[in-house]
Formats: C-alpha cells, structure tokens, sequence
C-alpha cells in the first residue's frame, strides 16, 4: 500500500514545501521534527498527511532548537531524521548544527528563506547565505544545495540525504519562501527507478549487544578537555571535508569562454540570471554565466578559473553581499573586475539584470584595457 | 590493598575513579542509578545522554551507549531517540541550571507531552562547572558568585520547585520524585521506579536529586552536609511527588 503513489514517475504541479515532502518519502525518510514557521509550514502539513500512508513519524516540538536537537537524536538513533525551517528558526537551529558538525551527523535541514534581519518579511530573501553556510560556533563543515525550481527541489531533497549519510556533514537544502510557496510542474519519480543508490542509515547509539561485554560502548562527546586533542579533531574533520569538497561542489555555467562578462546569481535569482544572460546573447553581448548550486563547498577550481578568466563578474542576489563575500574569497587572486547588483529581501527581474549588466558593457566598450592596467 | 566497594555493571571500571570532585554527590547518583540499570537488566537497551555543566563528566561513566550534547539539550536529544526507536530506554541525566533554566522549555514541553523518557536532575543549588552562580534553585540568602551578598527573593525570585511544576504539567501516567543523596534508600527507589516507568510506557519520569558541591559552597564534610540536610531540605520536600495509580499528584 505504501508504494503505491511512488510507483512510477509521474508529472505534477504543486508548491515547493509539498515537492520536499514527497522527496523525503522517495529518498526513504524515517521522521521528521519541526516547529511551525513561515515560509516552511506546508513541509510539515503535507508531511504529517503522508505519515501514516508510509509509516512515517513526525513530532512536533517546542521550538526550532527542540526541532534541530530531536533531529540530531533520531538520527543517533540511527534513523533518516529532517527538519525545515527559515528566519529567526534558522538561527536557532545553528546549535544544534553546531553540535551535527562536530559529531559528523548526518542531518538534513531544508531551509526556506524569509527576509532579513529579524523577523523582516515571511515572503523571500536570499539573506540565509551566510547563516546556512557559515552558522554557529564551528568551521562550516557543512554541505548546503542552493535549487532554483521544483525538479531541483525534489532532486537535491532526495540528494541531501545520501550526501549527508555518505559522508556524515550536515547538510541543508537552501530554498526561499517564493521556491516554498510557488506551484510548479516536476517529475516527482523513485530513485531507485533511475538507478540511484539510496544509502542506508546507521545507528550510532542503540546498538546490538551489551556494552562492555559483547562490544565497547559507543560514547559520543562534543566537548574536549585540551586545546590539542580539539585541535586534532577539528584538523582532521576539516581535512576530510577539504578532500570531498570537490566531488561535492555542483556549478552551472555558459557562455563563460568568450564572454566580456559574466553573471553570478544562485538559487532562485539564477532564473532571472539565466534569462537575462539568454537574451543578451541573442542581442550579441558577449554575457555568459556562472551559477553555484552548492554554497558550501563552493565549486572552487571553477571559480577560480572564471575570475582569471574573464574581465567583469556580476553577483546579483536578493541580500546585501551574503553570496558576494563567499564567491570572492574564493576568487582572490583572480584578474576579474567583480561587481554587484544586490537586493536584499526583494525579488529580481530578469530585465532588471539585464539592464545592470548593459550598464555595465558599455563602459567596457568605451575605456580601452590599457588604461585599467595603467592604474596604480 | 583495602576492600573496594562493589561498582554496579553497567558502570565502565576503566574511567574510574570517575572525574568529579571530593564530595560531589553526582558519583552517588550514578551508582544509583548504575544498580537500577543493573537490577532491571536493560544494560543493553539503555541509552545515556548528559547535559553540559558537571554532568557532562559522566560521557564516559558507563557501559551504556552515551551521548553527551549541549546546555540544556539533553531532553530533546533523548527525546529525538526514543521517538525514532520507541524500544530504546532513554536516560536525560542533567544539572538544575541545563533542567531548569536553558532547557526549561524542554523539560516543560516533554513533560507536558508526556515524552516517556526518564530525566534524572541533579539540584546541587548553583551553577557549579562554571564557577558557582546563582541558578534558580539557589537558596534565599545563599552566596553565589553572581550573588555575592546573598540570594534576594525580592530581586532573583525563590528557589524553583522543579518536580512540583512538573508534577502539575504531567498528565496520568507521569512519575514525580523528589530524592536526596541524603536518603540513599529513596534515592535508589525513586531512580528505579523512574525507569521502571518508562520501561511500561507509562509516561514521563522525573527525579530530581539534591545534590552536594562543596567546591562552591566551600564548605567542608560536616558543613556539606549540614546544608543537604538542613538547608536545602527547608525548599525542597523530599519525597515522591506522583506515580501512575497512586492518586499522588493529581489535582484537587
């Protein structure tokens, strides 16, 4: 009975929140745990539906640092465990992600950006960069996947949880509160019709036999004693997550080649990107663009390939440099002009992109290279 | 070499002598509750979780699977578990400051939902990993770091009656004590019904245990004591507070 929907592939039109529902149920979730906040709700509302059809479990908690520690407990326990949330709940849920860092478990949190900072809007941003990226007292050893429509949403849903029980980071679907609440047309399908392995979950506590006399108990700490063995820990983590950031690290990119400049936007805002790169091409602007799907680990060698590459980057997103300052640490170094056109909390245009970037081309046009190099 | 007493079971011999101070009554607690674990037999199927503070040194008390989290943290992550794996006896082992003061509102929300897990507090009146400041079970008067003068009701509030709020949030099915590493037989009574409670999926089950820290009381044996027995006993009735089918606890 509980197959039944998921049978075969079928074309769907539905919100973001319901599309990440039914991806937790196609990549084999086990329970979720969550505390109501907009834009997310309607993960938890379709969740709590499908719950008894495919012998689910959901429970509702108290807050969002409840919502992030009963995840971090499940999945201990050994089960696929999620949560969502957005805004304020975003920055509660950076504890206990901190404590999933440390501990290398392997969370999923989808997060659906409201506006910034505060409570703000309970519409859209992209103004969760930093705190998803980046958040709590640690070292970002997270994995987080920006999507830009619905396929994606059900696709990097699906994804998050292999990748985060493949390698035991964190990892976080970055949606925004226009992705979570639009209704689109996707493919809604079972992995496993497409080849795609589903990894198992493993216990890390309630495991067979007695400890002490079958097998050693299995003690799990986040506190350490000296700066030395912390020091070890961290070192070694964060070696490791250096050495699968580049199987990890997703990008798209066009036109980047020959192009005069190139467009950077992510998520959602990519769209607007993608179009606006699409019809200056075809009105002869040498324009190409870049996009990274994840935001940690950014696609570096790419990165830093295009900003050595090119002569102007464009980073447009719906927050004040939250994508910008991520993007130009990585291209440090790199010979490209890099500028902005950012809009915090607010929706973008592709014709507002497109109109920035003519701005920007025609200055190109009129000043000859050599006075730049003469600068300085 | 002199007669050692006898340690529980499930207690882990290779990381004794255990990491609290001369005195602290969290070692008594734990061989407690290490003998309840042991007469019940459930070794295999318990998990421990403990708080930060002090209790954060018992990570590695047991020969139990054990999850040390955050301040406060231990009811949800312990909640987290036995939601996922019902069959698993889940321990939230903490101090009054992560129970009562940054984990409130989990200890309220668990017992209010009736999460059947077994949370085991350790009242030992201030915050004492950190260097012993006033908490909320601080005694009137009581000398703290972040309290010098003394307590002041008026400004700081009464010492919290923890098992008393929870008792009254509980619904039927909850088990309530009170116990004291003053009252050994009762301390043991309490932590083993308590276990016994969640083990018939009773409910939630709370013990709160008044505890000793002369480090930060700065007192000696006799003083130690003296404050367990004659003070603390003045706010905190020992006793059990609530159990399933006693009538005990039930509103009037």
């Amino acid at each position: 009975m509980s197959e039944k929907i998921m049978q075969e592939e079928k074309r769907v039109f539905m919100t973001g929140n319901e599309v990440v529902a039914w991806a937790a149920i196609a990549a084999k979730a086990d329970i979720m745990y969550g505390y109501p906040i907009t834009p997310q709700n309607e993960i938890m509302h379709y969740w709590t539906r499908l719950v008894p059809k495919y012998n689910k479990a959901f429970l509702q908690t108290e807050d969002e640092l409840s919502a992030g520690f009963t995840t971090v407990g499940g999945v201990m326990a050994g089960r696929k465990a999620f949560t969502a949330t957005a805004g304020p709940g975003n920055t509660l849920m950076q504890e206990p992600m901190s404590m999933a860092e440390m501990m290398r478990l392997p969370t999923v949190v989808v997060i659906q950006q409201r506006g910034g900072p505060s409570t703000a809007t309970v519409i859209y941003s992209q103004q969760e960069v930093t705190l998803t990226t980046l958040g709590g007292n640690g070292e970002g050893m997270r994995i987080v996947y920006s999507t830009a429509n619905h396929q994606e949403l059900y696709d990097y849903t699906i994804k998050a949880f292999n990748t985060a029980w493949k390698y035991r980071f964190p990892t976080f679907v970055l949606g925004d509160g226009y992705q979570a609440k639009m209704r689109e047309p996707l493919t809604i399908y079972r992995p496993e019709d497409r080849g795609m392995q589903i990894i198992e979950p493993q216990a890390y506590v309630g495991l067979a036999g007695v400890p002490g006399r079958d097998r050693p108990p299995a003690h799990h700490r986040n506190t350490y004693n000296l700066e030395e063995e912390l020091y070890e820990k961290v070192s070694h983590d964060m070696a490791e997550f250096e050495r699968i950031a580049p199987e990890v690290a997703e990008f798209q990119a066009e036109n980047t080649d020959d192009a005069d400049l190139v467009v950077v936007g992510h998520g959602v805002v990519f769209r607007a990107v993608r179009e606006a790169v699409n019809n200056l091409r075809e009105q002869g602007h040498q324009v190409g663009y870049f996009r990274p799907v994840t935001l940690r680990p950014l696609p570096v060698q790419q990165i830093k390939e295009l900003s050595a590459g090119v002569g102007k980057i464009l980073v447009v997103e719906s927050a004040y440099g939250q994508l910008a300052r991520l993007f130009k640490e990585v291209a440090y170094g790199g010979t490209a002009e890099i500028t902005h056109f950012f809009r915090p909390g607010i929706g973008i245009t592709a014709t507002e992109v497109a109109d920035r970037v003519k701005g920007l081309l025609e200055p190109v046009l009129r000043q000859p290279r050599l006075r730049k190099a003469s600068f300085g | 070499m002199a007669p050692q007493p006898k340690m529980p079971r499930s207690w882990r011999a290779e990381t004794k002598p255990h990491k609290f101070c001369p005195g602290c009554g969290h070692g008594i607690i734990l061989k407690f509750l290490g003998e309840a674990i042991d007469e019940l037999e459930i070794q295999d199927r318990v998990i421990f979780g403990c708080d930060i503070g002090c209790s954060l040194l018992s990570w590695d008390f047991f020969n139990l699977d054990s999850v040390q989290t955050h301040h406060g943290r231990t009811i949800p992550v312990m909640t987290g578990i036995k939601r996922a794996r019902p069959e698993l006896i889940c321990i939230a082992y903490m101090g009054d400051g992560g129970g009562y003061s940054i984990g409130t509102q989990h200890m309220v929300s668990a017992a209010a939902r009736n999460e059947k897990i077994t949370a085991i507090l350790a009242n030992n009146t201030q915050y004492a990993m950190t260097g012993g400041q006033m908490a909320p079970t601080t005694l009137p008067g009581q000398k703290t770091e972040t309290s010098p003068y003394g307590r002041e009701p008026e400004l700081t509030g009464y010492p919290l009656q923890g098992p008393e709020m929870v008792s009254a949030i509980t619904p039927d099915g909850a088990y309530v004590a009170r116990s004291s590493i003053g009252n050994l037989r009762q301390l043991k009574g309490a932590l083993k019904k308590a276990l016994e409670n969640q083990i018939n999926g009773n409910g939630f089950s709370f013990v709160e245990a008044l505890s000793s820290c002369p480090t930060n009381w700065r007192t000696n044996a006799k003083d130690t004591w003296s404050f367990i027995e004659n003070e603390m006993s003045k706010h905190f009735k020992v006793g059990e507070i609530k159990a399933p089918g006693t009538g005990q606890g039930e509103a009037g």
